[in-house]
């Protein structure tokens, strides 16, 4: 087996919103979701790329101290998190149809170098960029 | 204490003032007065200047000055358009503050910074094009004003 990347967290400001984002809005479907006591270990994944899990993951107790926990909520909510890359066969097409249910759009599609790119954010902050695979 | 005042924010009212950031980046040739990002934000005109500072470092005129000079080093580099309509482009109302600011920011005049630009693209080929943008972001930590008035000291400042 080759080496791969089979898990990815985000830090969400909350799972049931967060969760209903990425299933209802985004396509993705559940994979994992176990709890113990306050922790949620909570994964999605696309049906495309069964490979990957998206965890979606709320800062604090008992892995982080409040003061920690805050600061990443913090760092979420002003959309300091790193760059995400969302890749679609058609970026109008999957514009159209996320801004229709409400996702919340920072750039409309754009044409350039040869390929459509938008961009929207998670409720929590999280950015992302939508990318038209080039053909 | 600086440290604590960093984090206290209120992540509700962080992820409000981040929407009037983003506002800015999908249309920075627009302006901006605080009043209408104060809107976006749903706070008020006074709270939103200062939360917006403490959250993001920067006045939230600067941060759109940044934006607007990033914008234009891109449009520069990119083609071969005529620099009067990109400093329209980019928001400015006349080529002369377009040309001044840009140069106070860069440290180059637009025609220099083309030059340049263009023989130094190649490079960064492989990776998405906004974050490239980003990466050229000017990085204005003072103000413009204060910038202007730091170099005119050095200029008459007898050189030994």
């Amino acid at each position: 087996m080759n080496q791969s990347v089979r898990e990815v967290g985000l830090y969400v400001r909350d799972q049931d919103e967060a969760l209903s984002f990425y299933v209802e809005k985004l396509g993705f479907q559940i994979h994992t979701d176990v709890r113990n006591g306050e922790y949620r270990w909570l994964t999605v994944q696309h049906p495309d790329q069964p490979s990957l899990q998206l965890g979606l993951f709320k800062p604090g107790p008992p892995v982080h101290d409040e003061a920690t926990a805050q600061t990443l909520r913090a760092i979420v909510a002003k959309g300091a998190m790193p760059p995400l890359v969302m890749c679609v066969p058609d970026c109008r097409d999957a514009y159209q149809r996320m801004h229709g249910l409400g996702v919340e759009f920072t750039q409309e599609p754009k044409d350039r170098y040869g390929t459509v790119d938008a961009a929207f954010r998670d409720p929590s902050g999280n950015g992302w960029k939508l990318i038209e695979a080039r053909r | 204490m600086v440290s604590g005042e960093l984090t206290s924010q209120d992540p509700e009212l962080l992820r409000r003032l981040l929407r009037a950031k983003d506002r800015m980046d999908a249309a920075s040739h627009e302006d901006w007065p605080v009043r209408r990002l104060a809107q976006v934000s749903r706070v008020s005109a006074a709270h939103f200047a200062r939360s917006f500072k403490q959250a993001f470092g920067v006045p939230p005129h600067r941060y759109l000055l940044t934006r607007r000079v990033e914008r234009a080093t891109a449009l520069l580099r990119d083609g071969d358009r005529p620099i009067t309509d990109i400093a329209y482009e980019t928001g400015w109302e006349s080529l002369g503050t377009f040309g001044r600011t840009f140069r106070d920011i860069t440290g180059e005049s637009p025609s220099t910074f083309r030059a340049k630009a263009q023989a130094a693209a190649r490079a960064f080929d492989p990776v998405p094009a906004c974050f490239v943008s980003a990466a050229h972001r000017p990085d204005l930590t003072i103000a413009v004003s204060e910038k202007r008035r730091r170099q005119k000291i050095n200029k008459n400042t007898p050189r030994r």
